[in-house]
């Protein structure tokens, strides 16, 4: 902006040459753009809308018939919205610098809790719902906890979360479906999942909502600064720790969110929604895909919505075009592997526009 | 209070704390210790800030020094000791805390956040906010305005800090903490990336904060020469005690170094033989 300009040009009149850093081809070429931070991670999604889109075109060359259709599109928003709300979550671990293996499970178990609450001990659906999202709260908190106050990786912490919650729902479960309670069929149901693009539009809002958390907020701000700097952050009074923690409450209660929309649209309860890895594991590459970088300080919620949309694509557009599901597991495979190349790369021609 | 705090006889005998001389002192520490492990970082250190006096802390790497200002601003809880802010006994709890009692610090190694711009960084932690949103209008004026009042060259507050050299890393972490309207500011080596003319230009601006006599300043150097200008003062911490502790006056650079080399030749004159 033009104040920016006034500074380089009144600090650039003092003698002495001016730092490297500020050479003024490269001071010109930040001027149009509100932050440079912004402008590359708007870059980063970017590439992935790119690649969203590109993938889209293709299909629809393929199974230019269905692509398109109405139902189709449902499929795909309806398999989108899952993976991307608990890879908001993820996201803003990785960012932390940590990872939840857990929160795929939490999907699988508050369904459960949330039937359980409703049928057995009569609470209100709405109360239940909160409840139940409550405890996956508290699975969050035993995570961060263990993390912070321990000191145990969270990849380590989280996978014994993992297989714990796992064993609680098959256990209170007995590895049985639940029908949806008949107090939470009609409308509620509708909003929360059954409807068409219902689940696409909570993953929407739960990404706009944690776009601005991450970019426009103190708690965003804090988070960066754990994941980039942790000692840095300490020094400079953060309590990482409870930011930490913050983040680990976040990223369960988003995948005990995410279970409830699924069981609501399958109009079951299945403890194998997310009960196994996939849930989990698709949220990881989604983010991944998005641009998120593993190593911490960096990650765009907005990326791991359309990394959500690829994964869909690919399952889908292979779906139509009839590869079998393995064929399709080694596709996703090579997808991520090279968008973590392309995030590498990326992230070494960011480093060198540094000097 | 002037800037030259009243002359206090001082002794070349290992100093406990000095002579308060004018009443209250800014901040005081009695019999500090702190160990890591097994390592003695501190002993039993006794330091005393005036108000609106500025203290050169020396010592070799690895002294010590480091370990104190962590103290001292709440960082590092140390194992024995008593700190005193004003006069007044205080256990400092948090970073936050000590921050509340007008302390702040430029760390050694920056606490910056490579991800973040310049502004960010300059209010990390003390964000302004229009709840629940960032006031990033306000910081970004604010930051801007502080820097160009440093005359420090950063051309754009918007750029991530990992995108600047050195210097204007460190000068961002000086201005943070100088324009935090801190009393008591404990700068950690604010020049060891400097150029000469931005480290003139930091020297220039403690000795503006000691003019307006309201601040006081702990400032770590390895460049005597550098910062004795700037200080009334100069304590040497020497295997976790201060060990000497001088009006600037009442020594030099030179005498400084000497003692400083001079307790190393000794030391490797011992080692040799056996
Ligand atoms: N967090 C820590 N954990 C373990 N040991 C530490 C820690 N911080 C400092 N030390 C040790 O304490 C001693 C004092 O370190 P400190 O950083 O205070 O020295 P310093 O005087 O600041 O040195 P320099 O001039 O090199 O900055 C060193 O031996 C260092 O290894
Ligand atoms: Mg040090």
């Amino acid at each position: 902006m033009s104040d920016a300009v006034q500074v380089t040009t009144e600090t650039g009149a003092s003698p002495g040459p001016p730092a490297p850093a500020a050479s003024p081809g490269w001071r010109a070429g930040l001027r149009p753009v509100r932050s440079a931070g912004d402008w590359f991670l708007q870059r980063r999604e970017a590439s992935v809308l790119l690649v969203a889109v590109a993938l889209m075109l293709y299909f629809y060359t393929q199974r230019p018939d269905v692509f398109f259709e109405h139902s189709n599109l449902v499929n795909i928003a309806q398999a989108t919205a899952p993976t991307a709300i608990v890879a908001v979550g993820i996201v803003l671990l990785l960012i932390n610098g940590e990872i939840d293996l857990s929160a795929g499970v939490v999907a699988a178990l508050v369904p459960f809790l949330f039937y359980f609450g409703v049928h057995d001990y009569g609470i209100p659906v709405i109360l239940s719902l909160i409840l139940s999202l409550v405890i996956a709260a508290g699975f969050g908190f035993v995570n961060g906890f263990v993390r912070t106050y321990f000191g145990v990786p969270s990849f380590v912490a989280t996978l014994g979360t993992f297989f714990a919650i796992r064993g609680i729902m098959l256990i209170i479960s007995h590895a049985y479906p639940s029908p949806i309670p008949e107090e939470a069929k009609g409308g509620f149901q509708k909003w929360l999942g059954q409807g068409e693009w219902s689940g696409l539009i909570w993953a929407l809002i739960i990404v706009a909502l944690f776009h601005v958390v991450l970019t426009q907020t103190r708690w965003g701000l804090h988070t960066i600064s754990v994941g980039g700097n942790p000692v840095g952050a300490t020094e400079a009074g953060i309590r990482a720790s409870r930011i930490k923690i913050g983040n680990f409450m976040i990223a369960s209660t988003l995948g005990g969110f995410a279970g409830l929309l699924e069981a609501f649209r399958i109009n079951t309860i299945d403890p194998n929604i997310g009960g196994g890895t996939s849930l989990i594991f698709n949220a990881i590459a989604a983010a991944v895909i998005g641009g998120t970088a593993l190593a911490g300080g960096s990650g765009t919620v907005i990326g791991a919505l359309l990394g959500a949309l690829v994964l869909a694509e690919l399952q889908n557009g292979f779906n139509l075009m009839q590869f079998d599901q393995n064929t399709i597991f080694l596709i996703t495979g090579i997808a991520i592997v090279v968008s973590m190349v392309a995030n590498q790369y990326l992230s070494r021609l960011r480093r060198a526009g540094r000097t | 209070m002037t800037d030259t705090p009243t002359t206090s006889p001082v002794s070349a005998a290992p100093a406990s704390g000095g002579v308060a001389p004018n009443g209250v002192d800014a901040l005081r520490a009695e019999h500090i210790a702190k160990r890591f492990g097994a390592l003695t970082a501190l002993r039993d250190v006794n330091l005393r800030l005036g108000k609106g006096e500025v203290l050169g802390l020396i010592g070799d790497n690895g002294a010590g020094k480091s370990t104190l200002i962590k103290i001292l601003c709440g960082f590092h809880k140390p194992d024995a000791g008593r700190i005193f802010v004003n006069g007044e006994e205080v256990t400092l709890r948090s970073v936050d805390h000590a921050r509340s009692l007008g302390i702040d610090t430029v760390y050694q190694d920056l606490a910056l956040i490579n991800e973040l711009s310049v502004y960010h960084n300059m209010f990390l932690n003390r964000e302004v906010v229009r709840w629940p949103l960032l006031n990033n209008r306000v910081m970004r004026r604010q930051a801007k305005a502080h820097l160009a009042d440093m005359g420090v060259n950063i051309p754009d507050v918007t750029v991530e800090v990992a995108k600047l050299s050195g210097g204007q890393r460190q000068a961002i972490a000086v201005a943070r903490s100088v324009y935090s309207d801190a009393k008591i500011l404990l700068l950690d080596e604010p020049l060891a990336a400097m150029g000469a003319k931005e480290g003139a230009l930091i020297l220039d601006l403690v000795s503006d904060l000691k003019r307006r006599g309201d601040v006081s300043i702990i400032i770590i150097a390895h460049n005597y020469a550098q910062v004795l200008p700037v200080c009334d003062r100069v304590n040497l911490l020497q295997h976790g005690e201060i060990t000497l502790d001088k009006r600037t006056s009442e020594t030099s650079a030179e005498e400084l170094t000497d003692l400083v080399v001079a307790e190393y030749r000794a030391a490797r004159r011992n080692r040799q033989p056996s």
